[in-house]
């Protein structure tokens, strides 16, 4: 086990690394990297001192390494905009991101899959086909759409829930959350339900196709033989076996769950790290830009070192093969 | 009833299936819909001079003041909104279309040139893939759209980017399995050149898992690039695809006008979900395990 862990951990080094090599030479050397790092409308004086302070008068071999430094170190930067470490400021959003992805994974997961697994259990139930064309939809239609009717239909119609922004906060650990509050709930509910109908639908349709496979199987006629009710089968043995997937899911989806909220922030107007981008896109503030693209892949890396793990530790076959 | 040639079996099977016929139907008639919509459109909603401002944000049915019914209503600009949306699915197919071609031939000729000469080379290009897999597509396009700029090629570009890796994955599962019959031993041991040998005999017999993939990731490439232009990073305002329709329709719906935002949705949707239903049957048809 140690040893498969040291294998990924050096495995997910280097792929750290060939990825800032590729943001280094995508924004530093093909566009005008100083652009990234001063303000457009400095002073010739001040470009000047900063090509040299930043050393983009060195080779490109070693303005790679001082990049690779100033990353170490965490430095990013300052926002053209908001005039602060760039690093501060994409902290200070990840809370609102976080709740708002938590909430749409565990509720995708949670309804998802029993769900799925009944709709497997007995196919032909009319709950069952229900249960199927509320997932075709969910897959099919845009994400920011559905937003945009939920917009609609429960704030601008019938008024029950704001249409954006974040609400009320509590303060936790030094961090502003709003699902602390009655009110921020009242604000999240609309974006996490947006955000999670796509994993919804994807927990369904892996649960059903799972569950209909093992009931098929020899383990659920021994255990049906042994006298287990069949509530007991699904959640000891079923449930068991089709976690694997389940968790790989869970995990890759968590991440482009993340990704995607930078469509639902947008709609919901959620002060998240996905509006912030899509506002430094359009503001063309750089820094932020370079500093996103490192920490996503970053985020990437360790949520897919993460499934391996887990992986592993869910099924000893893969544990014992890989470690020898 | 027996069929003689392997396409007519193939309709037969696909017949079977009503939904899925009827899928097939509409995407015929959305295409031919788009193509003709400078001839059926009742205004051309490109041309700001045929453009009322009085006739803005009408709801449907109103009849404007050139003398016809806005049947889908106005939008901000006093744009018929059923021509503005006939144009757009043109635009809406033509990038989807255009970035699965293109990602189609380049996905297809990496991963079959991977299977076929193997070792150092197909292990550097499948984990790249591998890799760029792991980041979610909208992400890829996002990212490109926003370093590259405005505009058809860029926007292409970045589709082509975010889905090329789908279909090199497919192209070298198939061609892996494809490289190890007797068949591919026997043109290699000719004198044909490699290139021939990938093209002319491992791809062809590659095609139907290709083909699938490729109805998923035109209507994939179609919603994303909705998606991007909704976000402000696709096409140009000049010609509005649907989701910039939508996007312009955001702003009024909070004011209750749903109809800029909802009708072009609707035809976005309808669109996506017949080209999802005709896909979903022909992966099952070719899918060998459930063949009776």
């Amino acid at each position: 086990m140690l040893g498969f862990m040291i294998q990924r951990l050096l495995q997910a080094l280097v792929v750290m690394l060939v990825i800032s090599a590729l943001v280094f030479i995508g924004v530093y050397a093909v566009g005008n990297p100083i652009d990234v790092l001063i303000s457009p409308d400095a002073t010739q004086a001040i470009r000047e001192a900063a090509i040299k302070a930043y050393g983009l008068d060195q080779p490109l071999w070693k303005q790679y390494l001082d990049f690779l430094a100033r990353l170490v170190r965490g430095d990013f930067g300052r926002s053209f905009i908001y005039n602060m470490p760039v690093l501060d400021l994409i902290a200070s959003r990840i809370p609102a991101t976080l709740e708002l992805t938590l909430v749409a994974v565990l509720g995708a997961t949670f309804l998802g899959v029993p769900l799925g697994m009944y709709a497997g259990y007995r196919p032909d139930s009319v709950l069952a086909k229900i249960i199927m064309t509320v997932s075709i939809f969910g897959f099919s239609v845009p994400t920011f759409w559905i937003g945009l009717v939920l917009i609609f239909t429960f704030a601008v119609q019938l008024g029950w829930l704001p249409a954006g922004n974040r609400g009320d906060t509590a303060t936790l650990f030094g961090v502003e959350w709003s699902l602390l509050t009655a009110n921020g709930w009242k604000h999240l509910l609309l974006p996490a339900l947006n955000l999670s109908l796509f994993k919804f639908a994807m927990m369904v349709r892996l649960a059903r196709a799972g569950t209909r496979e093992t009931m098929l199987t020899d383990t659920v006629r021994f255990a049906r033989a042994a006298g287990e009710s069949e509530f007991t089968i699904l959640r000891r043995h079923v449930l068991r076996l089709i976690a694997i997937p389940i968790v790989t899911v869970f995990g890759l989806e968590f991440g482009s769950t993340m990704a995607f909220a930078v469509v639902t922030e947008t709609i919901f107007s959620w002060p998240g790290v996905g509006k912030l981008i899509i506002d430094s896109i359009s503001s063309l503030d750089r820094p932020v830009m370079v500093a996103y693209l490192m920490l996503v892949a970053f985020f990437f890396i360790i949520i897919n070192l993460l499934v391996d793990l887990s992986y592993a530790a869910l099924d000893p076959r893969l544990r014992t093969r890989r470690a020898t | 009833m027996s069929a003689t040639t392997p396409l007519a079996r193939f309709w037969d099977d696909f017949r079977a299936n009503t939904l899925a016929v009827i899928a097939l139907g509409v995407v015929i008639a959305i295409v031919l819909i788009a193509l003709a919509a400078p001839l059926i459109a009742p205004q051309n909603p490109y041309d700001l001079a045929t453009l009322v401002l009085t006739d803005a944000r009408r709801p449907p049915g109103f009849v404007g003041s050139k003398g016809f019914t806005h049947w889908l209503g106005t939008d901000a600009q006093g744009r018929d909104l059923l021509s503005a949306i006939l144009y757009g699915l043109r635009i809406s197919i033509q990038i989807g279309i255009l970035a699965g071609v293109i990602a189609f031939g380049i996905g297809a000729t990496l991963g079959t040139f991977a299977a076929y000469f193997g070792g150092r080379i197909e292990a550097l290009i499948m984990r790249i893939i591998d890799l760029q897999l792991s980041f979610p597509a909208i992400l890829l396009a996002l990212v490109l759209a926003a370093l590259l700029g405005q505009g058809k090629g860029p926007l292409i570009a970045a589709l082509v980017t975010a889905q090329y890796a789908y279909f090199a994955r497919t192209a070298h599962g198939a061609a892996s399995a494809e490289r190890s019959k007797d068949y591919v031993e026997a043109a290699l041991s000719t004198p044909l050149s490699p290139r021939r040998v990938v093209f002319r005999h491992i791809l062809p017999n590659c095609m139907p898992p290709l083909i699938v993939v490729a109805t998923v990731q035109i209507a994939n490439s179609i919603a994303l690039e909705a998606t991007l232009s909704f976000l402000g990073l696709g096409l140009p305002v000049s010609e509005p695809s649907l989701g910039m329709l939508i996007a312009n329709g955001f702003q009024y719906m909070l004011s209750g006008r749903y109809w800029i935002s909802i009708y072009p949705g609707v035809a976005l949707i309808i669109l996506i979900v017949a080209i999802n239903l005709v896909g979903d049957q022909i992966r099952d048809q070719l899918n060998p395990r459930l063949r009776r």
